[in-house]
């Protein structure tokens, strides 16, 4: 695993789930980026809270998976780090969430530039409706690149981080809908790296897909994390244990109270010997 | 036999019975349609000829072809289509994609609904009092597009708005998430994927206008010009004016000349409208989100 | 650490400003556009108001809309709008008789026995009834209907209301189709299903379940249709006679507050008495319209709500 010896320190040192914001990312922000510090973040609808007192870290180049029982608040959490939420109405996003120590909910931060630095993978494939290498194309031409062999180099580049270049080389001109559901998620994530985005946040992007696609899914993940800090939501247990380094189990225990973060710790450990016995009868099958 | 069978025997009298009566409703209706389309076919096609459609009219009106009119109809459409297309498409936009859910956006659709509803010739009306006269443009092309334009706003507005909602929302997340702005990503991915129901709707909206009468009456329609207009500021020659002027303002007219001039104006307002109808429905089954 | 915006992503210094400037610049447009209809629609009402008070002075709203004589060029003049309102309402009148029982019952058809390649074949028939310019319609009339009315009822003259109306009631007839059959397609299927599951047969059915529950859509259409009928100008023109006496049967020429209007406006001078009275015509046939749209409207508004549940 690549991971600055800053970032580990602290990452490591810090108890799971009562991180303090780590300061120390700053001075070393030239070399790696792309790591979030939360702080007591809360989420609410309206007048409804819906997550509260959320403290973690998300260490840079490496997977951090957000399990938890459906309807717990991971795609909510998830759709924070990019400020996603800020698009439906009547959200409100407490606490302070850092990246690489830099608070993306102050007053000077404009969404749109951080979306071009914190990349996203949704539940189902979306892609324009419009041919292959448009669809890649479009985050570098909204970033202002205009020349043709620029562009081509850029698409080329993602298709091959997203392991999805040798199948398509041949055919950059054709409709983005006549790819199968698999290759279309491959597709929305050479989209997504086609921004050059230090943090790729994945929202369940195998739950659509067939096993074989997922396989797929799962192995470009693995070699994405070489080259950007991802965030994963997903329901499925042994793609967590699979894919993840860290992992974090959210717990809505019921209606009339927000959810919170149960516990967050390295994946094997989460694993195979939990702190918490909520998470040991999540991961056991107990409910969910 | 017994009550029950007998009770359940009536009902389905009654049912054979009311199915003969309201199939017997869209009979008319289609015996309707198919007599008006094929009496204007039957006595409109023996006037139709490539003078008719490429000569000027002569002697009066009573001969000649019918050039300049359709000339005229051409270049006003054309007028409104530039005015109200971009309006239109904004304000449908604005439905569709900014309008929050406030009192406000509920008046704006109730105003749609509503000037969808006020008659043609009160346009007519308004035209003649703001475009014509107030803004002094004058009896002219310009000021019968103005009004037509305000008689096809709904009509614009609507489509676009029906076309915007078909586009599943989770592209547009994407756009955003990739770090483009609203306006982008409806400008760049939205509005291209709708593109085809927003025309198709345009279309209809605007044939419908193409075969106005009352509003450019009183705004610019001339009665006879002896020339094609030269500027948007020009009086013109219109069909659906013409036909009236042939019916009921000029004294024996040969009926081919009537006829073929009503030809002209069905064909062209019903195979264009019929065409964007059905363009539209086959696009709304191709494309599965 | 002092933070720009541009710091959050180096890469694109400079862009920012203007990109802001630019979505600024569309959202105004764009909401200023989504504003255009409501002022259009206050605009149509302020200036028919604005051209209309002369008359309102000089001749009064009350004696308008009271005195039965319409002389706009006799000496004296005089202007009373009841027969042109009551030559509206008889057309209107024959009119709904003919696009109400046939209009329902086409829909009924359409939507309760007929199968799916017959339905986008009656799409295509409405459509196009639609696209019939109604100075088309008005053609028609004349060169068919007139004569037909004149020799079955053995009248002097076939120019009377009922020709009027019978058109209008055939121009209203796809606005009533196409959104009555709106509103009984959008009845859910498991209302029909238990229904039939009770024994009903699908005509007790229709009209015990589907019907009622439809019936908001239903009288929405009527009253769309009725709308589209009383602000019908050039057909109307072309085939009630246009004489200016409150009729005292289908039977008679009458002149409609559209076709006054239309047939009037080109003869006046601008700003003169006679322009200002037209525009009252106007402001009274706006009110009208208005009032049956509003209504029309709200009910659709109620049942769209009520499905949306």
């Amino acid at each position: 695993m690549v991971m600055s010896a800053v970032v580990e320190e602290a990452v490591m040192d810090a108890p799971y789930g009562v991180a303090e914001p780590v300061r120390t990312i700053e001075h070393a922000a030239e070399e790696i980026n792309g790591s979030f510090s939360l702080t007591d973040v809360s989420v609410a609808y309206g007048a409804e809270t819906v997550i509260a007192g959320v403290n973690m870290l998300v260490p840079t180049r490496a997977v951090t998976a957000l399990i938890g029982p459906s309807g717990c608040g991971k795609s909510t959490l998830l759709r924070c780090l990019n400020r996603m939420n800020d698009e439906i109405g009547n959200v409100r996003v407490g606490g302070t969430i850092t990246l690489d120590g830099l608070d993306i909910y102050q007053k000077s931060i404009d969404p749109v530039d951080l979306r071009m630095r914190v990349g996203q993978v949704f539940q189902r494939p979306n892609p324009f409706p419009m041919s292959l290498y448009d669809n890649v194309a479009f985050g570098p031409r909204t970033q202002g690149v205009r020349k043709r062999d620029e562009l081509d180099a850029i698409i080329e580049e993602a298709l091959k981080d997203a392991a999805l270049w040798d199948e398509v080389k041949n055919h950059l001109k054709k409709h983005a809908f006549e790819l199968s559901g698999g290759q279309q998620q491959r597709l929305c994530i050479a989209r997504a790296l086609a921004t050059k985005p230090e943090v790729l946040l994945m929202d369940e992007p195998a739950s659509a897909l067939d096993p074989i696609s997922t396989q797929q899914i799962e192995d470009t993940i693995a070699e994405l994390k070489n080259m950007v800090t991802i965030v994963i939501v997903t329901h499925n247990m042994q793609q967590a244990a699979r894919i993840s380094d860290q992992t974090a189990f959210m717990l809505r225990e019921s209606m009339d109270q927000p959810a919170h973060l149960v516990e967050v710790g390295e994946t094997k450990r989460m694993f195979t010997n939990p702190d918490d016995r909520r998470t040991e009868s999540y991961i056991t099958g107990r409910f969910g | 036999m017994s009550t029950r069978t007998r009770r359940a025997n009536t009902a389905r009298t009654i049912e054979a019975f009311m199915k003969l009566v309201t199939g017997a409703c869209v009979a008319l209706v289609v015996l309707t349609a198919v007599f008006i389309l094929g009496k204007i076919v039957v006595s409109g096609l023996p006037g139709i000829s490539l003078d008719f459609i490429f000569a000027k009219p002569a002697m009066g009106m009573r001969a000649g072809g019918i050039f300049p009119i359709i000339v005229g109809t051409l270049m006003l459409v054309t007028l409104t289509a530039l005015l109200v297309l971009p309006l239109g498409i904004m304000a449908g936009i604005y439905l569709a994609e900014y309008a929050p859910k406030n009192l406000l956006t509920r008046i704006v659709r109730l105003s749609i609904a509503n000037m969808a509803g006020v008659p043609s010739i009160v346009y007519g009306l308004f035209g003649l009092a703001v475009f014509v006269l107030l803004m002094q443009i004058g009896k002219s092309m310009l000021a019968s597009a103005l009004t037509l334009t305000c008689l096809t706003l709904p009509v614009v507005i609507t489509s676009t708005e029906e076309a915007l909602r078909q586009i599943p929302s989770d592209i547009r997340q994407a756009a955003l998430a990739l770090g483009a702005t609203r306006w982008r990503a409806i400008y760049k991915v939205v509005l291209p994927a709708a593109a085809p129901g927003i025309v198709t709707g345009s279309i209809l909206g605007l044939s419908r206008a193409a075969g106005e009468t009352a509003p450019i009456l009183v705004t610019g329609a001339a009665f006879f010009l002896p020339t094609l207009p030269d500027s948007v500021f020009s009086q013109y020659m219109s069909l659906p004016y013409h036909l009236y002027v042939l019916a009921t303002q000029v004294p024996n007219v040969p009926p081919e000349v009537t006829w073929g001039t009503a030809f002209v104006l069905v064909a062209g307002v019903s195979i264009v409208s019929m065409f964007a109808a059905g363009w539209r429905s086959v696009q709304r089954r191709k494309v599965k989100w | 650490m002092k933070v720009t915006p541009t710091d959050m992503a180096g890469r694109h210094l400079g862009r920012t400003t203007r990109r802001r400037a630019a979505e600024a610049v569309v959202r105004t447009l764009v909401y200023a556009a989504g504003l255009l209809s409501i002022v259009i629609l206050l605009a149509i009402a302020v200036f028919l108001f604005v051209e209309a008070r002369r008359s309102m002075s000089e001749v009064s709203l009350g004696t308008m809309l009271t005195s039965t004589q319409w002389f706009p060029t006799g000496t004296p003049k005089i202007f009373g709008f009841l027969p042109l309102i009551a030559g509206s309402l008889m057309v209107t009148a024959v009119a709904l008789v003919v696009f109400v029982p046939i209009g329902i019952g086409a829909a009924v058809y359409i939507s309760e026995f007929s199968a799916g390649w017959f339905k986008e074949g009656m799409k295509t028939v409405i459509e196009f009834m639609a696209a019939v310019p109604s100075v088309v319609y008005g053609f028609l009339g004349v060169a068919v209907l007139i004569p037909w009315v004149k020799e079955t009822f053995h009248l002097t003259s076939g120019m009377t209301a009922l020709t009027g109306g019978l058109v209008l009631g055939i121009m209203s007839l796809p606005t009533v189709i196409s959104i009555s059959e709106d509103a009984l397609h959008a009845v859910p299927d498991a209302l029909r299903q238990g229904s039939l599951a009770l024994g009903n047969t699908r005509w007790q059915t229709i009209y015990k379940v589907v019907v009622p529950s439809a019936s908001s859509g239903i009288f929405a259409g009527v009253m769309l249709g009725l709308g589209r009928a009383i602000g019908e100008t050039m057909a109307v023109l072309m085939l009630t006679g246009n004489a200016a006496v409150i009729p005292g049967s289908v039977f008679e020429s009458v002149r409609t507050m559209t076709g006054t209007i239309a047939a009037e406006m080109g003869e006046v001078v601008f700003g003169g008495l006679h322009y200002s009275v037209l525009f009252s015509v106007g402001l009274v046939l706006f009110a009208i319209t208005f009032a049956i749209n509003l209504a029309a409207d709200l009910v659709l508004e109620r049942q769209r709500k009520r499905w949306r549940r």
